[in-house]
């Protein structure tokens, strides 16, 4: 059964069309992986389910639910998180802090807090710290931390691997593989490497329309799809 | 613009814009009064100061609130030089200079400094630099003759008693029961620098630089994107503007023959360019005189119908406050505000919107 | 240089300017007691406009949106303020000290009251429309202000107004040689009252944290679950509420007020607001101090310059950092 499910969704920035017509199932559980050029209209995909652009058309389907027309707080509450592209920190506040925001009252779960240290250690090295002066990576991890801080059915990942070194994107990938046996994760991925060991589904997005959709692994297997797709030239 | 080029409403706006024009030029025989011919000269120099204002707003979308302040250097700038070097077209030649180069220099400054932030702040420098500029204007009185401002007389030929033409007698000839005098060269100096200022900027904003202005308007990170140098652009916009403004303020210097700090620099002006371009229409220049003619007309003679309103509602309370002549203001903001609400084209906008393409 | 810069960073980094700007004063004035005198001056002066321009900064850092009418509600507030005061002129004169206080109180509560009042319908019909779109937010906020100047010149009319102040805040204090007026003594305390609250609210509780992340990210916000357009609406409103407090006591301190005092401190207010750095209240507070202290240091040795003094403070500051002093981070 898929848990979200976008039907012919159309979404213009300003008067520029960006997206033309969205269609995709996204199963439950696991990672889903959408892939496709710069400028295809992957940011723009998850920004629409997040609400944060409108669609101006079609619709967004979360567990039998439209929730095109809701306020971004609604669909969050509903049980979605957003990873955006920038990683949204807020720097002026501390890692607890940053934290502690994403909790809907306040408190920490003990339980998840202990989670979320097991998968990212360094958070609570730097637990007091400004969130600006975290490396990359660590702002990812505390990105990432906040997404799962509450219990969620869905996480929309925008490129987490982007500008991050090879030894923290491993890290990355096992940190998503664990909250993928307990969650959905939508991600938007430009690192085909990275996509591939994650993915068991997905699809490419190419000039605001959905190109292709299927399992990860015939897609990894068709070399020349790939290059139609993903390649710069094409 | 492009999606208005040729409707219907286009036709109607420019038609009225061509009728307006031809009242103006043919105002001193059309309304033989003081205090009509006062209202065409104001609607002349309102048209090329609010053109030029819309020039900032309509086409590159900034806000400043220092458009009055340049306007006040032009007038100044012609004020201080009349005084001191007596009337003469030398004294304006170089009053129009120093208030062109003032401009320009400030100008200059403001844009560099400030055009790279947010509008927002651009909005607010401006204000803060417009007030000093009318502070200054108050306290420098050696200068610009303080709160009291200066008169001065203008060049000859725009004396009242200047004979341009006399008839057999050697008194001043009429023509259809008009004067021959200087007040009359004097309408048609304001009347002609007015048009030949507006038809520069309505041939700037057709040129190529128009097309640039545009799309830094509509997309300012795709046009940067395409290689415009957005703050390049803005600055000389910014520049351009602040350059017409002085020279409009000049030419009012020259027409008034009286300039102080009520007359060319206060807030109020500012408020009124604003409202001016607002209902008329931001970025099509023909919007400026149709603005421009509403409020000046308005200005003068709507308070003498509020007049009457308010003695009609006496016996109110709180109504006959609103309908004072003096809280026209008032009634004015409100429209102001519903305007940019349900109509932000503003007047000339919505009608050349309205119509079939042809 | 380098050390001098860790040094200074160290002990409060451009916090210090008012200290470095009070002590040049203090070798240009002299007279020690003068200085002291205009110093407290400028304090009380700065926690004023500090009042004034906190809600419009705030208001800015969490929405984006610019208030250019904010100057009404400081108006407003004065003249509220002045009219409770004068309706109360029986409990003032009233050696009773605390029947003067009950009238202080009253006219501030009114102030604040109708701020509030004010504010949310201000959001409500006037921004909540032209969210994100700066252009018609500048236009309208000014329409707005045009019509709010207006309506104060129906109510109470051009004239000057008398501000009666109460008995107790009347004359000033010796301490050796040098005088202190009461009334700027409590101006201070108040606004420095209203920092500490603000400040722990922001830096102590959880909608202080929610309006600190706000400031930064409103849409990273919004995407963790919470209405930022709800609290904004209590922001507006506590940023209005502040701003006819902040009229409220320059009414008083001024004594003598016009239609025009909207208009005037709007001038200092910017400046204060892009001197400060939008969106940080502690921007604000320095912003604020550096005016008032400016403002007497400036008015006392070249009184010519007062009003031009800001605003070569404030290109000056522009041009070493654009941003303002303390801009809260984006």
């Amino acid at each position: 059964m898929s848990i979200l499910s976008l039907k012919a969704m159309k979404t213009d920035i300003g008067q520029y069309a960006v997206l033309h017509d969205v269609t995709l199932e996204v199963p439950q559980g696991g990672v889903f992986v959408l892939l496709g050029r710069n400028g295809a209209g992957k940011t723009t995909t998850l920004r629409s389910i997040m609400g944060l652009w409108k669609p101006s058309a079609g619709s967004v389907i979360f567990r039998g639910q439209d929730i095109s027309e809701m306020h971004t707080a609604e669909i969050a509450r509903l049980g979605i998180s957003f990873v955006p592209e920038d990683m949204g920190i807020f720097g002026g506040l501390t890692v607890e802090e940053n934290l502690i925001l994403a909790t809907a009252k306040g408190q920490f779960d003990n339980a998840r807090l202990a989670r979320i240290y097991e998968l990212f250690p360094a958070l609570e090295t730097f637990w007091t710290k400004q969130a600006w002066s975290l490396s990359g990576g660590q702002k990812q991890m505390l990105s990432v931390a906040r997404a799962i801080i509450e219990p969620r059915e869905l996480i929309l990942v925008d490129e987490p691997t982007k500008g991050l070194a090879p030894a923290i994107i491993d890290a990355m990938a096992d940190a998503f593989r664990e909250i993928a046996q307990t969650t959905t994760i939508l991600l938007v991925e430009q690192n085909f490497e990275f996509a591939k060991s994650l993915g068991r589904d997905m699809a490419v997005i190419d000039d605001g329309r959905i190109a292709h959709s299927g399992s990860m692994a015939d897609f990894a297997a068709d070399k020349p799809l790939q290059d139609r797709l993903l390649s710069l030239s094409a | 613009m492009s999606v208005s080029a040729n409707t219907t409403g286009t036709k109607v706006v420019k038609t009225t814009v061509l009728l307006i024009g031809a009242l103006l030029l043919f105002a001193p025989f059309l309304f033989q009064d003081t205090r009509a011919l006062e209202v065409a000269a104001r609607i002349c120099i309102f048209i090329v100061l609010v053109a030029s204002y819309d020039l900032l707003i309509g086409y590159t979308g900034i806000v400043s609130f220092a458009h009055i302040m340049f306007f006040g250097f032009g007038a100044y700038g012609g004020a201080i030089a009349l005084k001191q070097m007596g009337p003469g077209w030398d004294a304006v030649v170089v009053g129009a200079l120093a208030g062109v180069a003032v401009s320009l220099v400030v100008a200059v400054a403001i844009g560099l400094l400030s055009l790279r932030v947010k509008a927002i702040f651009f909005a607010m420098i401006t204000l803060a630099a417009a007030s000093v500029a009318l502070v200054l204007a108050s306290q420098l009185s050696n200068f610009t003759g303080g709160e009291d401002g200066i008169t001065y007389r203008a060049p000859s030929i725009f004396k009242t008693a200047t004979k341009l033409m006399v008839d057999d007698d050697g008194k001043v000839m009429r023509i259809f029961g008009v004067k021959m005098n200087g007040k009359l060269a004097a309408y048609y100096f304001v009347f002609i620098t007015s048009f030949v200022l507006f038809f520069a900027m309505v041939r700037l904003v057709g040129s190529p630089l128009g097309t640039v202005l545009k799309a830094i308007r509509e997309n300012e990170a795709r046009a940067e994107a395409i290689g415009y140098r957005v703050v390049s652009y803005r600055t000389f916009v910014f520049c351009i503007a602040a350059l017409v403004a002085s020279l409009s303020g000049t030419i009012y210097a020259i027409w008034l023959k009286y300039t102080g700090p009520d007359t060319v620099l206060s807030f109020s002006i500012m408020i009124d360019i604003l409202l001016m371009v607002v209902i008329g229409g931001m970025g099509t220049m023909w919007g400026a005189v149709i603005g421009a003619v509403l409020m000046v007309i308005a200005q003068y003679y709507l308070r003498d119908l509020m007049g009457v309103a308010a003695e009609a509602t006496a016996n109110l309370p709180l109504l006959p406050h609103l309908l004072d002549p003096d809280r026209w203001l008032f009634w004015l903001g409100i429209i102001f505000i519903l305007l940019v609400y349900f109509f932000p084209k503003g007047i000339a906008g919505t009608i050349m919107a309205k119509g079939e393409k042809s | 240089m380098e050390t001098i810069t860790k040094i200074v960073t160290r002990f409060g980094g451009v916090s210090l300017l008012p200290v470095a700007v009070a002590l040049l004063a203090f070798v240009l004035i002299g007279a020690p007691s003068s200085w002291v005198t205009l110093t407290i001056a400028g304090l009380a002066m700065g926690m004023m406009i500090f009042l004034m321009a906190s809600g419009l900064s705030l208001v800015f850092g969490l929405m984006d949106v610019m208030n250019f009418g904010h100057s009404a509600f400081i108006s407003f507030g004065a003249f509220i303020a002045a009219s409770v005061l004068a309706g109360l002129s029986g409990w003032l004169g009233s050696d009773l000290i605390i029947l003067n206080i009950a009238a202080l109180f009253l006219a501030f509560a009114a102030a604040i009251l109708f701020g509030m009042a004010a504010g949310w319908f201000f959001e409500a019909v006037i921004i909540k429309p032209v969210y994100k779109d700066h252009l018609r937010q500048i236009l309208i906020t000014m329409g707005a202000l045009i019509v709010a100047e207006q309506m104060i010149l129906a109510l109470w009319g051009g004239a000057p107004m008398t501000v009666h102040r109460p008995q107790f805040l009347e004359g000033s204090f010796l301490i050796g040689d040098i005088t202190i007026e009461v009334y700027r003594a409590f101006a201070f305390m108040l606004g420095l009252a209203v920092y500490v609250a603000l400040y722990l609210t922001l830096n102590r509780t959880r909608i202080g944290l929610l309006i600190r992340a706000g400031v930064e990210n409103r849409e990273m916000v919004e995407a963790l679950g919470f209405r930022i357009d709800r609290l904004f609406v209590g922001v507006f409103m506590l940023g209005s509420a502040l701003a006819a407090m902040g009229g409220a006591i320059w009414a008083g301190y001024e004594t003598l007020i016009t239609p025009a005092l909207g208009g005037e401190m709007m001038i200092v207010v910017f400046i204060v607001v892009i001197i400060g750095g939008l969106g940080s209240i502690e921007g604000t507070l320095l912003g604020a101090i550096m005016v008032g202290l400016m403002a007497n240091y400036v008015g006392y040795l070249a009184p010519k310059l007062a009003l031009t003094s800001n605003m070569i403070l404030m290109m000056v500051i522009l041009l070493w950092r654009p941003n303002g002093l303390k801009p809260a981070v984006k």
